[in-house]
């Protein structure tokens, strides 16, 4: 085929058009951010307002202090590195680890963490599953409960005081953030830690109402101090515990 | 001697001067307050680091002629090479760095045992270590020092700037320093392949600010009419990396004084956000910011002009448009609502078309030159890398569909797929170009030793064999025992039994991988004796490739 020069034939092409871009950084830019805008606010931006994105579901509320403080020290060690918590709607993950995961029990969770892989199986729904002594035994050394195990120990948790004192600052962060942490529950973040984690009868039924279903033991009777194991556990055990699935009607929230 | 001309300090010299020292009072400010020993130690990094940079900046204007480089001398343009061959040493560096952490998260899969039940050495603080060094170690400084020397080489104009591109450089570096310091020390936000917390990433984003500027005040002053093709794959690489990372890290620190920081989006919408910013991350800094290094070196490589300049508008503006759709594909099943994940589905599958249109226009280019295969491992290395390109952007429109997900997706399929494009096509195109580019910089004839280059590419090409075919094994055998059922009806395994099935694979995975890592070795031998005592030659006789028409 004959090569035409379409400029000087004076033709205007899609090809001769297109040098505009070629021509002016500038308007390249632009083009570029045009190209790349659509897909994300297509995608991203409907999930903040369409109703049906997130199902309405009894019994989620915002983490305990001791819970938060127990999260953060999951994220710090990278444990969503290797475990997920987001059970698929397939017929082999909910028998083997219960109930699908729901967009409204990980809602509150700044950041998420789903995760991306298991190495280690999910934990979306280990909550009490298995005993606080199981716990201890396998943070400490995973290999004395599992003996094919191959996920790092973490003896050191259980050796260092849970030393959160600015608690309190974080539920105002995420209260800021909407998370519904009101100004009762900021203002005894400390106290309601200890409450949790020492079993402090005296304030017990205050924490309960401001974090109902939530389990308060004597977690420091065991290194007579609050550690960071005791706040991981308390973490673990409250994970998928939340909704209540013999009352939860799915079809409810066909919308 | 020009005594008419008064020495005057810059207004950039002058200002960045005084804003380092500005910057080194608030970092000391913050180390007295802060929350935790690591956030602390962070802070006086800073410090330090504003100081020397105060120091650099004051020590360079003493040193240097009254009169600021000039543009172009005797008719040729006075190209800025510092900066770039900083980028380059230091690409090698990290990517050691970080294929050896490879190497030890892998044998720690194998053998737990070396976790050594420390904080500092466990999985879940190395692993990030290792992506983070290889992804915006190792690929960052690639880029930084290919983009430095394309953008000025195609525009014909010495880099905008003069402590601009320096403090590109090494602003990026400090936050590499930075990041990986803090995964050890359990800095962390959480969220992957963006896990620096509110701080570096502030300081990621002035330095990021100002690349872009370099970038376009650079392409403002060229002296070729046309926008050569790198760099609209380079610009689009750091305008979509700049959206992509202020939206993702959108958080609110805990203080001043605390290295905590919540990130605003939650749940759902942070999954999503999430992903949208991972997959581009993959599709912005791994892939469009290679294929600008494809479409500069291949064809400077090959001596022949690219192969059709209509395919790569074509596929530009496609890739980058289709790119940014394709992130729900690593939400498949979950609580993600089903028209989003449908999305994500079908844009990636069409995504494989624009992602196939740049392999036929790198490989294509080789029309009539294929026979330098033979000859030169620098180009096999690349062209393989291309080949690598187009098997990985395959298996990953294939992997979105949603039933093959089901099977694939939390296994280690996943870390298969990723390492194909990784080790095959990020690593192999950007050893292409260090092997290129390093003659270039230190005025040398070729690299020291191209028989080393071919040790290096057979090597670690083995290597990358054996690291992707045990991590597919691994994959499926996992998958489907997970979903194994007995004919009672039963589940068929538990979780631990297939955990042990990997062993075997886990240990020829580190195999491979530390195959690579050998290769990168011999790779930085090579080079050190290339800039050290390689053949010199008189003129660079690099001129920028350009694309005909066709």
């Amino acid at each position: 085929m004959a090569h035409h020069d379409p400029v000087s034939a004076g033709k205007q092409t899609v090809w001769t058009r297109h040098q505009v871009f070629e021509k002016n950084s500038i308007i390249l830019l632009i083009g570029i951010l045009i190209a790349i805008s659509i897909g994300g606010l297509v995608e991203i931006v409907p999930l903040f307002y369409l109703k049906s994105t997130i199902e309405r579901v009894e019994g989620v509320r915002p983490l305990s202090p001791l819970e938060l403080a127990g999260r953060n020290i999951y994220i710090r060690e990278g444990c969503y590195n290797c475990h997920s918590q987001m059970i698929r709607p397939l017929r082999d993950e909910v028998e083997r680890y219960g109930h699908y995961s729901l967009a409204a029990e990980s809602m509150y969770d700044h950041p998420f963490q789903w995760g991306s892989k298991r190495t280690g199986p999910d934990i979306a729904r280990v909550g009490g599953k298995y005993s606080d002594d199981w716990h201890r035994d396998h943070m400490r050394n995973p290999r004395s409960v599992v003996p094919a195990s191959i996920m790092p120990g973490y003896p050191f948790l259980e050796q260092t005081p849970l030393s959160v004192p600015h608690i309190a600052e974080d539920l105002a962060v995420l209260a800021l953030e909407g998370v519904p942490y009101s100004k009762e529950m900021i203002d005894n973040a400390l106290s309601d830690l200890v409450t949790q984690g020492m079993a402090e009868d005296q304030n017990t039924a205050a924490f309960l109402k401001r974090y109902p279903k939530a389990q308060v033991r004597d977690l420091a009777a065991v290194q007579g101090r609050l550690t960071e194991l005791d706040a991981v556990i308390a973490y673990l055990q409250q994970l998928g515990t939340q909704v209540d699935f013999k009352i939860y009607d799915d079809k409810a929230n066909i919308r | 001697m020009m005594h008419g001309i008064q020495k005057k300090m810059t207004w950039g010299e002058g200002g960045l001067a005084l804003a380092m020292a500005g910057l080194a009072v608030l970092s000391l400010l913050v180390a007295a307050k802060a929350y935790t020993t690591a956030y602390a130690f962070h802070a006086y990094l800073f410090a330090a680091a504003s100081v020397a940079a105060v120091f650099a900046i004051l020590n360079r204007y003493y040193e240097r002629p009254a009169e600021l480089p000039a543009q172009v001398i005797d008719g040729k343009p006075n190209y800025q090479l510092g900066p770039i061959k900083f980028a380059t040493i230091a690409a090698v560096f990290w990517g050691i760095a970080g294929f050896l952490v490879g190497v030890i998260i892998a044998s720690q899969l194998a053998y737990p045992v070396l976790n050594f039940d420390l904080p500092y050495t466990a999985f879940g603080r190395l692993r990030p270590l290792h992506t983070s060094a290889v992804i915006f170690a190792f690929g960052g400084n690639v880029l930084l020092a290919t983009s430095f020397y394309v953008v000025q080489r195609t525009c014909r104009a010495r880099i905008a700037g003069d402590l601009a591109p320096w403090f590109v450089v090494l602003g990026y570096n400090f936050f590499i320093v930075i990041a990986g310091t803090g995964y050890l020390l359990g800095i962390t936000q959480g969220k992957e392949y963006a896990e620096p917390e509110w701080y570096s990433d502030l300081w990621l984003t002035i330095v990021w600010v100002v690349y872009l500027l370099v970038f376009l005040f650079t392409l403002a002053k060229r002296e070729e009419p046309h926008i050569y093709v790198a760099n609209w794959f380079y610009l689009a690489f750091i305008a979509t990396v700049a959206v992509l990372h202020l939206v993702n890290n959108s958080a609110v620190p805990v203080s001043l004084f605390s290295p905590k920081s919540y990130i605003v989006w939650s749940g759902l919408q942070d999954a999503m956000v999430q992903w949208w910013y991972g997959h581009n991350a993959v599709g912005f800094f791994l892939t469009a910011g290679f294929l600008a290094i494809m479409y500069y070196f291949m064809p400077k490589r090959a001596e022949r002009p690219v192969y059709s300049y209509r395919l790569s508008i074509i596929h530009f503006w496609a890739l980058i448009f289709m790119y940014i759709w394709a992130g729900p594909h690593h939400l498949h099943y979950t609580a993600l609502p089903d028209w989003a994940q449908t999305l994500g589905m079908t844009f990636s599958i069409m995504l494989w078309m624009p992602s196939w249109g740049g392999m036929i226009n790198g490989l294509m280019t080789l029309s009539g030159a294929w026979d330098k295969l033979r000859t030169d491992p620098v180009l096999r290395m690349m062209v393989v890398s291309i080949a690598f390109y187009g098997m990985s952007t395959f298996e990953g429109p294939m992997m979105s569909i949603k039933a093959v997900n089901s099977l694939s997706h939390y296994t280690d399929w996943t870390i298969g797929h990723v390492h194909s494009g990784a080790l095959g096509w990020v690593a192999y195109i950007s050893f292409g170009a260090i092997y290129c580019l390093v003659p270039w910089l230190w005025n040398k004839r070729e690299v020291y030793s191209l028989k080393l280059v071919n040790w290096h590419f057979w090597i670690s090409t083995i290597g990358i064999v054996i690291y992707i075919s045990s991590m597919w094994v691994a994959g499926i055998l996992q998958g489907l025992m997970w979903r194994s059922y007995t004919k009672l009806g039963f589940l068929e395994y538990s979780f631990i039994e297939t955990t042990e099935a990997l062993h075997p694979m886990y240990v020829i995975r580190a195999i491979g991988g530390a195959m690579f890592l050998v290769g990168a070795l011999i790779m930085a031998y090579n080079i050190y004796r290339t800039i050290v005592d390689g053949e010199p030659v008189k003129e660079a006789s690099a001129k920028p490739a350009l694309a005909t028409g066709h």
